[in-house]
């Protein structure tokens, strides 16, 4: 019961913050929406008892993701105009896209089948988590880690002064 | 001892009692929730309080004056007085300000501070929630302290503050890396993300086994509170005072709250990651914990009297080149020793003698590099001043 109205206020916030950053006219107030939608998904994952997740979530997403968008931001363009346009040339490009995406996720949510499994949620998924990537799937995790080594790497090399 | 060690649960204990007699499980549930957290904002608000006291009368003793001592004992009213000014100035909002985003800046400025606190083990089995993603939860929190600044410095339309608020953020972002760094070291010895349980497996305080880590955690803890010598974001010298340029009265009150109850919270985990937290004989365990608090609070303040503001170059350089290396060569080597001695099955006294070597052979390290390129340091620190010499002399 409290489960059920605590999810519903807090997908109404995600999805108020989702719709915000489409309609907001300033791209930093977007870019604010959009924390306001992390911090929903953040949200749902502590109500399917997740907590490592919803850290995460918070962690990557409000602090680095939406931080690096802001400073993007800030750097790029002239970030004290509140006006953006809000259509550009490539609105029919983008329009088509995002409506094939609609179509196919609703798709995907009619036609799986969504397994629920009565087993109570693990007591502590932190260490079993832990033990699965440094165990089971400890190749695909130091690709993972390779990979942004390198992304790492190439960025000093773009930004560095010649 | 034993009452007044649980004198806090027995309290909780009765307001249980209380509200059990008419309310249905959940209902206790959630009186007992609200409760708690609105004990957290009230410590919170009250250590504010006394910390701007606190920091007056140390600072003042520092730097040879008295500090407050007209309102009340000792100026212990004083922060009642500021209360008071704060509450009755006029609230100014710029012309050219976006309403919503400067309005809501010290609105959202306040939460993540205050939510650090829910996590704290204040005494044993006394905390507002022994989550079981501890640090985690503590270094999400932090993170988003940015987004309010952010706010802050954006909405106010100055460029001082959009300045104070981009260092802001680098600065928090650069020193998060080490602080969640240094702590893993403690983390793999204790085997426990939970404050809880790190504190119960301190049988030797882990500044014992893990001075560089607590060092390198005291210093990205500073800066991430943007205290002395770190308080570029608000250097009244260059940039008025950063992103709270614009604002008066109780919004620039909010940010004052924030930083002081950062100050109160980061020394709050220092005490429970590397000082045994509640942990410590006769007294009760809430006194030890707010002793070791207040101990690690007096360092900070004592650093705000002591040392120069740092230049943003050698903030960076300071974050990226010296602080995030040995933070990883820490964790290295912390994990070379928990592999060979596994610190879950090994008495305590070869775990402590391990880690302690370990950690003395990196300062040994960390002292020869820094001794082999002092002349080359030198030299590029010379090239600066010359350049700025230059500069000026044009």
């Amino acid at each position: 019961m409290i489960t059920q109205i605590a999810f519903i206020g807090i997908a109404l916030l995600t999805l108020a913050g989702a719709i915000g950053v489409v309609l907001a006219r300033s791209v930093f107030v977007s870019a604010l929406f959009l924390i306001l939608s992390f911090v929903g998904v953040s949200g749902i994952y502590v109500l399917l008892e997740a907590p490592f997740l919803a850290g995460v979530q918070l962690l990557v997403y409000v602090g680095a993701v939406a931080v690096l968008i802001i400073f993007a931001v800030m750097l790029t363009r002239d970030m004290m105009s509140e006006e953006t346009p809000f259509l550009n040339r490539q609105w029919g490009c983008g329009g088509v896209m995002a409506a094939v995406l609609f179509v196919l996720l609703l798709l995907i949510g009619f036609i799986a089948d969504w397994p629920v499994s009565s087993a109570k949620p693990p007591e502590d998924t932190i260490s079993a988590l832990g033990e699965a990537l440094m165990g089971k799937y400890v190749l695909p995790f130091e690709v993972a880690s390779v990979f942004l080594l390198v992304a790492l790497i190439g960025a000093i090399v773009v930004a560095r002064e010649r | 001892m034993q009452f007044l060690d649980n004198l806090f649960l027995n309290i909780s204990q009765v307001i249980r009692n209380l509200v059990g007699g008419f309310l249905p499980d959940w209902g206790v549930e959630v009186v007992m929730m609200t409760v708690a957290a609105a004990v957290l904002v009230v410590i919170a608000v009250v250590t504010m309080m006394f910390l701007t006291w606190m920091e007056r009368k140390v600072v003042g003793r520092i730097q040879d004056r008295l500090g407050p001592n007209r309102v009340g004992p000792f100026g212990l009213m004083q922060p009642i007085a500021d209360m008071v000014k704060m509450f009755i100035k006029e609230d100014i909002t710029p012309r050219e300000a976006n309403r919503w985003v400067y309005n809501l800046g010290p609105i959202v400025v306040v939460p993540p501070a205050i939510l650090a606190l829910a996590v704290i083990p204040f005494g044993r089995g006394l905390s507002g929630a022994d989550l079981s993603i501890g640090w985690l939860y503590l270094a999400a929190v932090a993170s988003t302290s940015v987004i309010g600044i952010f706010m802050a410095g954006w909405g106010s339309r100055n460029k001082y503050a959009l300045l104070g608020a981009m260092r802001a953020a680098a600065q928090i972002v650069s020193y998060e890396i080490p602080q969640v760094l240094s702590v893993v070291g403690v983390i793999l010895i204790a085997g426990s993300l939970s404050m809880q349980r790190i504190v119960e497996a301190q049988n030797v305080w882990f500044v014992f086994l893990q001075p560089v880590a607590f060092i390198i955690f005291l210093i990205a803890s500073v800066a991430e509170i943007e205290r002395s010598p770190f308080d570029l974001p608000e250097a009244e010298s260059e940039i008025i005072a950063g992103y709270h340029t614009e604002y008066s009265g109780l919004k620039f009150g909010m940010f004052f709250l924030a930083e002081y109850i950062s100050t109160f919270a980061v020394s709050a985990i220092g005490a429970t990651m590397f000082l045994g937290g509640w942990r410590g004989p006769v007294l009760p365990g809430w006194i030890w914990f707010l002793a070791k608090t207040y101990l690690l609070v007096f360092v900070v303040l004592w650093l705000r009297g002591t040392l120069p503001r740092i230049r943003v170059d050698q903030l960076m350089n300071f974050a990226w080149k010296v602080l995030v290396p040995l933070a990883l060569a820490n964790l290295l080597v912390a994990g070379l020793i928990a592999a060979i001695i596994n610190p879950a099955e090994t008495p305590g006294f070869w775990t402590f003698i391990g880690f302690l070597l370990g950690n003395l052979l990196l300062i040994a390290a960390v002292v020869m590099v820094g001794v082999l390129r002092a002349p080359e340091m030198e030299a590029s620190e010379a090239a600066v001043v010359g350049a700025k010499g230059a500069l000026a002399g044009q």
